[in-house]
């Protein structure tokens, strides 16, 4: 039997196979993980909150379940750290942000839900952008999250907790929310694995929105394989999200299995590659891409020349729409309540909470948005922007009829220091270029680990997208490209990063 | 309240120097079992916060799914109306700020909506019966119902002032379809009766469609009142006042009457109009200003990203259509040649809301005449005294198709009659039972009878007297010292026959 101390390194498949083979224990699977939270999470801070009790009692469940000769499912009793954008019944959900704190929803999230009842053993509830807004997690009204690789770097965002739990082996598995890329970014720049699955893959009931068009949960992990498992537990349709595809989860455990890709046409995009992106991730990209021509892929380019508006049309009809979703937040009902002084009037307690509620972006971000709905402007703006959205669905449409798969980097460079942008938000926004596409055409993208970057030596993304309910194709390329990555790599490159 | 109360011009000078247009909207709660995009229950009354969940709370995270039913009662009001059914609509998030949004947009519908165009006929009573009006709807369309707020302390019972608020979110989420007129022009001085005919054939029709119990007292049927007045036909729309709080047919009618004479007041004096939403206060026959919308108000509509969009195919559209009902217009000309009145007598039966009462009667197979009798007559009168529609008063059309009966078998005399409806409406149970329990019945015991006259000609000898000299009309205070005697349980008629019979006079 395994010890405990090596528990934190098995990936989430086999954690699953050894609880269900009763070689160890859920219970103690999640003491080991909850043991390396408290070991190293003074320095990543990738938890908000954990919720120790609740993981415990789970596991004992599962455990108790297989006591009982019951069936488990394929990821019973392993654990996993939950974005904290996602409801989770009785305990705290802040979105990162001061406006929730204290709110303990009434209610779990379908995907909370689906992971309770496959019997994951949720951990606690990782750190954010607030509302996930932002590239880094730096907008984390709790504090920031650290980089594994280097603590004085960013983790990505707004899922860097999710990220960062995982690269830290705090977790095997995380979930994120991608919205603009806030499960990719932060998988390439911490070595992970991270799968936006196709907008209406998995239910968003229980996701606090940022903007409903473009927010969707997916999975974190170490490898393509426990990615998969994990998004066939939480996908699928769920008739308490209207937008929620009415249709199968594609295979995507089968597809993590196949890893084969011959015969696949993969398309690279032309317009995410050349100049932005950083010397050594490219160089790792094509390194990528010429292996997988080795193992059978036809490689092709391909355009998508309105990809050149997507950053701009993301970043009217994102604040748009999140204007309207956060404006429920307004200290009448829960969370904070500022200002109640039995003077103010009630506009000016909902004003004078949203003001000591929200940080910066989230209000910058609020700004913005009221301002492209405003009568007048509503055409030039947000209009305009449904308009390039429609022209950049079209771009990948054409695109798809030449390729089976694109690929591009994930993120145009490494993990950034704390603090380098923060101050510049467009410098920010621009970690996003190539995978807020895939948001805006509501399609599935996958980022995986393709090696270091020569010049820093961190880790560098590829992202591979799909047509729309062909998620099964990024885990199809994603575990081919990682096998044969190992092959040549002799270890997981999570190996080379530093001890904690 | 403002402390000046208003100028007002009187209403015939009103509308004979200016020409009023109208635009009415109207808010129906659908009365389906669960709200617009939950499944919470919709019920009237429960103990407040009691039918909420995530969604109709706007908790963080929680998403709506659209009511099918809710979407079909819309169809089916557009199809009465004879709108054009969308083949595509979406819905819209109107966003403003106020506690009783659970999440400070309201999912409404905007330049989308379910239904467009059509009209509605009414019928505009007038003292030489009715005339026909046609209101050319703009268009209807779905949307959610607010919260609703009740401001504590202070004095005007209104959110600023108030020592504090309670919210009871019950009602939010609660399907509403506003149906909105174009601007209803050429009425002139029946322009408070065309809105009240209005409204009420509105009313009329969603209950003929059964989509709503239309109550306007409890909130499920209410009406904004939108009044501006112009120089005459040929003259630009002038600037209108929007009226809230309408909460009756009669609220309806008086409000629009207010208006007219206010802003005339307005414009006669030289000023100018302010375009403002208004509440009417029905105790005291005002109404006062509320938001003004000089500054119009922003409400940043765009789809609502969290619903997919609302495509009703022809087959679903077409199979509606089969669902709906005679219409309120028809019905009514079908009732009036089957029962044979006049247009003046069909207009009191509509006004007094006896229709539905009277159909039923007649249908539990009393006399069309002998039902309308009952329903105009005695039940108006104590329904009037109670302040309830007749059709609201506790007792059945079959009772009162029983008592009918009871009348033309003999049983009962008009006046025991009375006193078995009393009894039935004192919840003393059916007709039969309150006669039993009573007593009450003819007397059709002749000799008893005639016992009865010969006391009462024996003590009103004089009378006797006239009466064998012929003045035949003096029985009756004979006939009515019998009744008396007999506490009304006589049939007068009867009384009358046996005396004359006993005097030896033919009547």
């Amino acid at each position: 039997m395994a010890q405990p101390a090596d528990l934190t390194r098995l990936t989430a498949h086999d954690l699953a196979t050894a609880v269900a083979a009763g070689e160890v224990s859920a219970v103690e699977v999640a003491q080991a993980h909850l043991d390396r939270i408290s070991a190293v999470d003074e320095a990543v801070h990738a938890f908000l909150h954990v919720d120790t009790d609740g993981a415990l009692a789970a596991a004992r469940a599962v455990d108790a379940a297989r006591a009982a000769g019951e069936r488990l499912g394929p990821l019973a009793g392993v654990p996993l750290g939950l974005k904290d954008v996602l409801t989770m019944q009785g305990v705290p959900t802040t979105c990162g942000s001061r406006i929730l704190e204290g709110w303990r929803p009434a209610y779990d999230a379908t995907v909370t839900r689906r992971l309770k009842e496959s019997g994951v053993v949720i951990l606690g509830k990782t750190n954010m952008d607030e509302f996930a807004m932002g590239s880094s997690t730096e907008h984390s009204a709790y504090g920031p999250t650290h980089n594994p690789w280097d603590l004085e770097r960013i983790p990505g965002g707004s899922g860097g907790g999710s990220a960062a739990a995982v690269a830290a082996f705090e977790a095997p598995l995380a979930i994120g929310t991608d919205t603009g890329g806030s499960i990719r970014q932060p998988a390439a720049v911490t070595g992970t694995v991270g799968v936006k699955p196709t907008y209406g893959g998995v239910s968003r009931y229980g996701l606090v929105a940022l903007a409903s068009s473009l927010d969707q949960a997916g999975p974190c992990a170490r490898t393509v394989l426990d990615a998969a498992l994990l998004h066939e537990v939480i996908g699928g349709h769920d008739p308490h999200d209207s937008t929620s595809i009415d249709a199968p989860v594609p295979p995507v455990v089968e597809a993590a299995r196949r890893a084969d890709v011959r015969g696949l046409r993969v398309g690279v995009v032309r317009e995410l590659s050349g100049a932005g992106y950083q010397v050594g991730v490219q160089q790792r990209f094509d390194e990528a891409v010429a292996l997988l021509e080795e193992l059978g892929a036809e490689v092709v380019e391909v355009s998508c020349p309105h990809f050149t508006y997507a950053l701009a049309a993301y970043y009217l009809i994102l604040p748009s729409e999140c204007s309207s979703n956060l404006a429920r937040f307004d200290g009448i009902r829960y969370g904070l309540r500022a200002g109640d002084d039995g003077v103010r009037s009630v506009e000016e307690v909902m004003s004078t909470t949203r003001a000591a509620g929200f940080g910066d972006e989230a209000i910058r971000r609020i700004i913005l948005g009221t301002y492209a709905l405003s009568a007048g402007y509503y055409d030039a703006y947000y209009g305009s922007a449904q308009k390039v959205r429609t022209l950049i669905t079209g771009d990948f449409r054409a695109a798809f009829e030449q390729a089976d798969v694109l690929v591009s980097p994930t993120a145009p460079t490494t993990a950034f220091r704390l603090g380098e942008k923060l101050a510049d938000p467009l410098a920010m926004y621009l970690n996003d270029v190539a995978t807020i596409p895939a948001n805006l055409a509501g399609i599935p993208g996958l980022s995986l680990p393709v090696g270091l970057a020569p010049e820093d030596g961190l880790p560098v993304g590829l992202q591979v997208m799909a047509p729309v309910l062909a998620d099964d194709r990024l885990y199809r390329v994603g575990a081919a490209l990682e096998t044969a990555l190992l092959d040549r790599w002799g270890r997981p490159l999570l190996e080379e990063a530093p001890s904690l | 309240m403002s402390a000046q109360p208003d100028a007002l011009l009187p209403f015939a000078d009103a509308v004979a120097t200016f020409d009023p247009v109208l635009g009415l909207e109207v808010h129906v709660e659908l009365g389906t079992a669960t709200k617009m995009f939950c499944g919470c229950p919709t019920g009237f009354g429960a103990p407040p916060n009691t039918q909420t969940c995530p969604t109709c709370l706007g908790l963080p995270g929680s998403l709506p799914v659209v009511n099918r039913v809710a979407v079909e009662s819309a169809i089916r009001i557009g199809l009465a109306l004879h709108s054009d059914i969308a083949p595509w609509c979406r819905f819209a998030r109107k966003n403003y700020f106020y506690p009783d949004m659970p999440k400070n947009y309201q999912v409404s519908q905007y330049d989308e909506p379910i239904a467009v165009g059509g009209w509605l006929d009414v019928d505009v009573p007038t003292p030489d019966g009715p005339r026909r009006v046609r209101v050319e709807i703009e268009r209807a369309h779905m949307e959610e119902d607010t919260g609703k707020t009740t401001h504590q302390g202070g004095e005007t019972g209104r959110i600023h002032g108030a020592d504090y608020s309670l919210v009871d979110y019950n009602r939010a989420g609660i399907p509403l379809i506003e149906i909105v007129t174009k601007p209803i022009e050429g009425t002139g001085a029946s322009a408070p009766e065309v809105a009240r005919a209005y409204v009420a054939e509105l009313r009329a029709l969603v209950r003929a469609l059964g989509v709503s119990d239309a109550h306007m007292h409890q909130g499920s049927l209410r009406c904004d009142v939108n009044v501006s007045l112009r120089r005459g036909p040929d003259q630009p729309y002038g600037t209108r006042s929007e009226t809230k709080n309408v909460n009756s047919l009669r609220s309806t009618e008086r409000a629009v009457r207010y208006e007219i004479q206010r802003q005339a007041a307005v414009l006669a004096g030289g000023g100018r109009v302010v375009q403002e939403t208004r509440h009417w206060h029905e105790d005291t026959g005002l109404t006062t200003p509320g938001r003004s919308k000089e500054q119009a108000e922003d409400y940043r509509y765009f789809p609502e990203p969290d619903l997919v969009p609302l495509a009703p195919s022809d087959e679903w559209v077409a199979q509606l259509r089969r669902t709906l009902p005679e219409m309120p217009a028809a019905r009514r000309r079908r009732l009036q040649a089957d029962w044979a009145v006049s247009d003046f007598e069909m207009q009191s039966i509509v006004n007094a809301g006896a229709l539905d009462p009277i159909e039923a009667t007649v249908a539990d197979g009393a006399d069309p005449a002998a039902a309308r009798k009952w329903w105009l007559g005695e039940l108006a009168r104590v329904a009037n005294e109670r302040g309830v529609e007749v059709g609201e008063l506790p007792i059945f059309p079959a009772d009162v198709a029983r008592v009918v009966a009871l009348v033309e078998s003999g049983a009962l005399t008009d006046t025991l009659a009375r006193r078995v409806v009393d009894g039935v409406l004192a919840g003393e149970g059916s007709p039969d039972d309150v006669v039993a329990a009573r007593g009450l019945k003819v007397v059709d015991d002749d000799a008893a009878l005639l016992a009865a006259i010969d006391e009462a000609l024996a003590a009103n000898a004089e009378v006797a007297e006239k009466i064998r000299g012929g003045k035949v009309q003096a029985a009756g205070v004979v006939v009515g010292a019998v009744m008396k005697a007999t506490r009304g349980q006589a049939d007068a008629a009867r009384v009358r026959e046996l005396l004359l019979a006993r005097l030896g006079v033919s009547g």
